[in-house]
């Protein structure tokens, strides 16, 4: 078992600027070095988180009063079975142009997941093999778990809200 | 000079007997033999992520119910599980063995339908009915304490709906009494038939670095030889007071981690429930079921990823607060999910009938793939 | 009583034409009917439940009532479809496995057509049904029924290598291709049966009954194959292949492949009764005969035909509601390298022991 901020020190050692905070539930770390962190996080003897327990996008909470613009984020709930200790990784994107690196070849089974991201949220995972809609069909428009989606009105001629 | 040869896509399904339910499997196959296989979901999706967003947390339940609609009660009760954590509630001695009782009762009925299933696909049709004529007892039980026979809407936050009914104990001990040698019924009917054991035995092999990769948990990673239970490794509720053991994957008949040690491996998780049902049913203690649920679910701000041991391994709901009656985001992890997308990898090489042995063997249920 | 028609009719042929076709209104549609209740019974109570209870008494009326709706269905030939082979294909099958049932000794006076080529002509009848079955597959222009169908083309061949190697066995035992005389031969008693070692005496006798025995069994396999019933009904697999070469028919097509498939069954039970069980010889001894009447005997006959033939029925439908079944792959495993190596080495052997 390690607490956070002790994997945040070997992290901050390691990958310096990519690594952005840490509170007492997270770490905080750069989009563009998920690949690279989530194989250090795997392949380090003190860390090896061999398994993702769950990947999830989410809108991140408004601040009130906040001029922060909007924007997504992705958690990575990591587990070792080995050492048995677990870690959330969070990353946050611009809604903008929300671009995260995979992680697909380091846990297959962020593949899905990932794919289930860009559907809801619209989140792109960067150099995933096959970044298609998961669960809705490949032509819907717009991503349904962002806070500010409206359900169209018509799909494909058929009629979708009441 | 080699013959030319075409490879062939095979649509099976959406409508198909055995993909259980509405899943599309497209098969490119070179003659029968299987190059890949892409699974296309999305047809039983029922947006309870975004449901859930707009409902107070209480109202969420039954949504659960219809993910994995084989194991409603323990979706019930990770959910519940996890809206506690958050809030810190700590719910009454007879709750909680309740809850183990319904949840390990609600093992045994759903891995009664994967075996079955299992079965089933490869064309035993009467241990299917045998099984679920054995599950129809559970349902009756379960019918007798919450009136439902399949969404229970049971466990709640902080508490349960109902008490039980005066007679459940003693029903539930005249049940495992009846179903324990029922369970060698099907061994010598189904798990040692020398063709059903040719038809899964080294067949859709997943060695266990894969299948933790893979994300493989419950029943599909403990075949592929790690005895990994997160009634054992992260215990919740009170699984830690009972005594049973892990069945992993031993390679009986053929490799670890194939399609018949996935099965076999449920067999004796059945087995390894109805031990835990024997030391709950006797501790029961007096109490009231309602007396921890509170007037206002309103967890704090936070977030909160929690998981429970599922019939088909690792369900975690990650939950978000924002402080407010509903929850701000909802992510259920759901282990048929993330079977599933190893197909590819379990199906590759193999011929078309090893691909509905396979998918009858990893044991997924639609309703939880697409939510 | 064919003399007694060719006096009515003055015409062989036509004679000859109903005679034969007399067991197929006779006896195959009853049987149909019969067979097909019966496996809805047999397969509910072994699964602890009631089957039909709905139609009639216990439900007798189920399959009849299941023939009328069938009639009533529309006859759906899909836009793809080849329909000339469509239409043709169920009736080829339909064909194949009825005119098998001309040259099935009922009973002494009861046998479609008494030729001295019987055998021979019901397994080269019997292979028109994979032409039938290929038909249908390659017409229906679905994946699953291709599929089926070549699963199916396959199977039955490579089956028919082991059931012929067992009645080629049983040919050179007997000495006749009839089945009449077959069962001539295997009179007054159950232990003239040719599984008991035919009419031999004494030491060969003994010597020969376990290889007839692993004659019969494995004639029992090869033909429980040929028809493809569980665990060898991989053409139809219904979990992989919805319903095989059959998935694109409806009403009365499917209909007669549904009958044809219990007439099969019977066919292949019958066969297996002719050649090792006596055919319609009684076990003990006629009643007629015992009474002194002449005309008891050839029903008897009849009785103890069906009845056998029946028990056959019966066991491939307990075998059917027993077991799972078997690969495409293990299915020609079963059959090249067992089936076939050892019903060649019971042949050389039954052969030498008939020189002896």
């Amino acid at each position: 078992m390690k607490p956070v901020n002790e994997i945040f020190e070997i992290l901050k050692k390691e990958f310096d600027s990519s690594i952005i905070s840490s509170d007492d539930s997270c770490i905080i770390t750069n989009p563009f070095m998920m690949d690279k962190i989530a194989w250090f996080l795997k392949k380090n003897e003190e860390l090896s988180f061999d398994s993702l327990m769950c990947l999830s996008g989410v809108e991140e909470p408004k601040v009130k009063n906040s001029d922060k613009t909007d924007s997504l984020s992705v958690y990575y709930h990591l587990h070792s079975i080995k050492l048995k200790h677990k870690l959330t990784v969070k990353t946050i994107v611009p809604k903008s142009n929300p671009e995260v690196e995979s992680v697909e070849n380091i846990w297959k089974c962020a593949g899905w997941h990932e794919r289930e991201a860009f559907d809801l949220l619209g989140i792109k995972f960067i150099h995933h093999p096959d970044m298609r809609r998961i669960l809705l069909p490949d032509d819907w428009e717009g991503y349904p778990l962002r806070k500010d989606y409206k359900a169209p009105e018509f799909y494909n001629g058929m009629k979708v809200t009441d | 000079m080699a013959l030319q040869t075409e490879e062939m896509v095979l649509n099976m399904g959406p409508q198909h007997p055995s993909t259980h339910g509405v899943l599309r499997l497209e098969l490119i196959l070179d003659g029968e033999v299987v190059v890949d296989v892409i699974p296309h979901l999305g047809y039983l999706h029922r947006c309870f992520e975004k449901h859930s967003e707009s409902m107070t947390y209480p109202q969420v339940i039954p949504y659960t119910d219809r993910m994995d609609y084989l194991a409603s009660m323990s979706n019930n009760l990770g959910y519940a599980i996890a809206v506690e954590r958050m809030m810190n509630i700590e719910v009454p001695e007879r709750v909680e063995y309740i809850r183990v009782i319904m949840a390990e009762l609600q093992r045994i009925a759903s891995h009664m339908v994967a075996v079955a299933t299992n079965g089933l696909d490869i064309g035993a049709f009467t241990p299917f009915l045998y099984l679920f004529r054995d599950r129809e007892k559970i349902l009756s039980l379960f019918e007798m304490t919450c009136g439902a026979r399949l969404l229970y809407n049971y466990i709640w936050i902080g508490g349960l709906s109902h008490d039980i009914h005066p007679d459940f104990l003693r029903l539930t001990k005249e049940f495992i009494e009846y179903y324990k040698p029922k369970i060698d019924e099907i061994n010598d009917l189904l798990s040692f038939n020398k063709i059903f054991i040719e038809r899964t035995a080294n067949v859709g092999i997943i060695p266990l670095d894969s299948a933790i990769s893979y994300g493989f948990t419950g029943p599909n990673l403990r075949a592929s030889g790690l005895a990994f239970d997160l009634r054992r490794e992260d215990p919740y509720s009170i699984y830690d007071r009972f005594d049973f053991d892990i069945p992993v994957g031993e390679g009986l008949q053929g490799t670890v981690g194939d399609s018949w040690d996935r099965y076999f491996v449920r067999i004796l998780e059945m087995k390894e429930s109805l031990k835990i049902l024997e030391q709950a049913v006797d501790q029961v203690p007096d109490g009231n079921v309602k007396s921890a649920i509170p007037k206002r679910i309103k967890p704090p701000v936070g977030n909160i990823y929690s998981r429970t041991e599922n019939p088909r391994g690792e369900l975690g709901y990650f939950i978000i607060s924002d402080g407010t009656l509903n929850p701000f985001r909802v992510k259920v992890r759901a282990p048929s999910f993330v079977s599933l997308s190893a197909m590819g990898e379990l199906c590759k090489g193999h011929l078309v009938a090893d691909v509905i042995a396979v998918l009858g063997s990893i044991d997924i249920v639609l309703g939880e793939v697409d939510r | 009583m064919y003399n007694f028609l060719v006096d009515i009719l003055g015409n062989e042929i036509i004679v000859m034409i109903i005679t034969a076709s007399l067991p197929l209104f006779l006896f195959v549609i009853p049987f149909a009917l019969v067979a097909v209740y019966a496996e809805r019974k047999v397969s509910a109570h072994m699964q602890d439940r009631l089957g039909p209870m709905r139609v009639g008494y216990h439900g007798l009326l189920q399959t009849v009532a299941d023939i009328l709706k069938l009639f009533q269905k529309e006859d759906i030939v899909t836009e793809k479809a080849d329909k000339s082979l469509f239409n043709i294909a169920p009736f080829l099958v339909f064909a194949g496995s009825y005119a098998a049932f001309a040259a099935l000794p009922f009973s002494s006076i009861f046998i479609g057509t008494n030729t001295d080529i019987g055998l021979f002509y019901i397994i080269a009848i019997s292979s028109l049904v994979v032409a039938g079955i290929l038909m249908a597959g390659w017409a229906s222009n679905n994946k699953y029924s291709l599929l089926g169908a070549m699963r199916s083309a396959a199977q039955i061949i490579s089956y028919e290598i082991p059931t012929a190697l067992v009645i080629l066995s049983l040919v050179m035992f007997t000495g006749t291709l009839n089945l009449h005389t077959m069962s001539e031969l295997q009179t007054s008693s159950f232990l003239n049966w040719n599984i008991l070692g035919g009419s031999e005496t004494g030491i060969i006798k003994i010597i020969l009954i376990p290889f007839m025995l692993i004659g019969c069994l494995i004639l029992f396999i090869s033909t429980l194959a040929e028809v493809n019933r569980t665990p060898f009904d991989i053409p139809e697999a219904e979990s992989e292949l919805v319903a095989g070469f059959h998935t694109e028919y409806s009403g009365m097509k499917f209909a007669m492949f549904f009958l044809s498939e219990y007439a099969n069954m019977f066919a292949v039970s019958a066969i297996i009764t002719s050649v090792f069980f006596g055919g319609y010889q009684s076990p003990f001894g006629y009643l007629g005969d015992l009474a002194g009447i002449d005309w008891l005997v050839p029903i008897e006959q009849l009785f103890w035909f069906s009845a056998k033939g029946l028990f056959f029925v019966f066991v491939q439908m307990w075998l059917r509601w027993t077991l799972p079944r078997l690969r495409v792959d293990q299915l020609m495993t079963v059959c090249w390298k067992y089936l076939i190596p050892y019903s060649f080495v019971n042949l050389i052997i039954i052969g030498i022991i008939t020189l002896l």
